[in-house]
């Protein structure tokens, strides 16, 4: 299978973050999803960490670490003008009741029916575990789901897939799919390529995609 | 009311072998590292840590030593693995593991709270729409096969539930910032997190807080975790620890 050069997954997560309307709350995920945090200076959005954060601030550095305040990846951060702490409960209560405007998570596996595989790791060799964290809660929760992965994994295969072959986080709840070589939305009649990485063709991305794509009529390259 | 005791030894009493024991916080932050020192130093086994989201990933100087006493015989989170699987495949934690001499039954960390919340609030089961869609809705997950029980769902609304039961764990160890002498709590930003939940289910509860105030010092109308669900407390150095990369 053919290898394609992409958007490094800082510039994924730029990407992302131009998705996200201001006003809006929005939980960021583990790996690319992060990194999105770095693209929302001066924008009015406010992240919630499951830890029991809203309002979550930049990574702190040297002495503006404080050990009692990390974000859901462990990473020390900050606390800015409008920040709130609050116990589990009530983080879930905000993540699972829907109050959550758009949720940013990474994925092994989608499919075209917006299920998607994001737990279990089998090259781990451990049956029947996994770190689910709180994947499954923000995944039933998410008013609008968005999956920010690369297209490929480190040995070529497809992970838009026909079918899951990982065990399912959720089903049916994948709004839209950006990777480093596309931009996809997840629709009733499948996936939509609505947006490729420049100098690529759509049959480049259709070769290393499972699920045939419906090819938007307006599609463009990928704007950063 | 005066809750306060003044040795470990006394905090951690009546701890027996195959207890099972709520550990509060969330990774590196609001983890009760002292008294895991002290349940690492009385020498009980066969416990059952009731996590929430990796303390002893958190601790894992205290996992480390728990591990190599062969105290633990299970552990209950929703991540409760090393986030690098090449790093967590070299540890001694994971590796009882996958001999199936720790057992590592997984939740999702919202249902997981929601356990505890259940446990402590007197409600025995509760119905969520989480995990539905997932293998979840067909077994818990455990890497013990024989224990893997099969769930019970319903459709509720359109959507399928899954039905969870009540956690109420024998002790939980619970990290505050302040006490007062009648355990009314306060904790600091997110070292918050699932201490006070825990704080709630668990039939024996016990604090340890970085200061100790007088009752009446605390705001009331700014406590965390009023004093009805607390039983000990003791005071504990505030000690500098690494937020430890996964």
């Amino acid at each position: 299978m053919k290898k394609f050069e992409g958007l490094p997954r800082e510039i994924i997560a730029l990407r992302v973050s131009r998705e996200i309307k201001d006003n809006s709350y929005v939980n960021l995920g583990i790996g690319i999803p992060t990194l999105v945090s770095n693209w929302l200076e001066g924008r009015d959005i406010i992240l919630q960490s499951e830890i029991g954060m809203l309002k979550t601030g930049p990574i702190a550095e040297g002495e503006f670490i404080d050990q009692d305040l990390i974000n859901a990846s462990c990473q020390a951060v900050t606390e800015v003008p409008g920040s709130v702490y609050f116990d589990i409960c009530e983080s879930f209560g905000m993540i699972r009741g829907g109050h959550v405007d758009i949720t940013v998570m990474g994925a092994f596996q989608v499919n075209a029916a917006g299920d998607f595989a994001s737990w279990y790791n089998p090259s781990r060799g451990l049956e029947g575990v996994g770190n689910v964290g709180g994947s499954m809660d923000l995944a039933v929760g998410a008013k609008i789901l968005l999956i920010a992965m690369e297209h490929v994994t480190n040995d070529g295969k497809p992970k838009i897939v026909r079918e899951l072959t990982y065990p399912a986080t959720a089903k049916k709840k994948v709004s839209k799919i950006f990777t480093d070589l596309a931009v996809i939305d997840v629709v009733p009649e499948g996936l939509v390529l609505k947006e490729i990485y420049p100098g690529l063709t759509p049959e480049d991305i259709q070769s290393i995609t499972e699920p045939v794509l419906i090819i938007a009529p307006d599609i463009k390259e990928i704007e950063i | 009311m005066n809750k306060i005791v003044t040795n470990l030894e006394e905090a951690v009493a009546g701890i027996e072998d195959g207890a099972t024991i709520a550990i509060g916080g969330f990774f590196a932050a609001g983890v009760p590292r002292t008294l895991l020192k002290a349940i690492i130093e009385k020498g009980v086994t066969d416990l059952t840590l009731a996590c929430g989201s990796g303390p002893m990933l958190g601790a894992v100087n205290e996992l480390e030593e728990m591990v190599k006493n062969r105290q633990i015989k299970k552990v209950i989170d929703s991540y409760g693995l090393f986030r690098s699987a090449t790093k967590g495949s070299k540890h001694a934690f994971e590796q009882q593991i996958r001999a199936g001499e720790i057992e590592l039954e997984i939740y999702p960390m919202g249902t997981l709270a929601e356990k505890y919340r259940a446990g402590g609030a007197g409600i025995p089961a509760f119905f969520t729409p989480t995990g539905s869609g997932s293998i979840i809705e067909n077994t818990t997950l455990t890497n013990i096969d024989s224990n893997r029980k099969k769930k019970e769902t319903r459709e509720i609304d359109g959507q399928t539930c899954v039905l969870e039961y009540a956690l109420k764990p024998d002790f939980a160890f619970i990290h505050a910032h302040t006490s007062d002498y009648e355990g009314n709590l306060r904790y600091r930003k997110t070292a918050r997190s699932f201490n006070p939940v825990m704080a709630m289910a668990a039939r024996i509860t016990i604090v340890e807080a970085e200061n100790i105030v007088p009752a009446g010092e605390l705001d009331p109308d700014a406590i965390h975790t009023p004093g009805i669900f607390v039983q000990r407390v003791i005071k504990v150095p505030r000690t500098s620890f690494n937020i430890t990369n996964l």
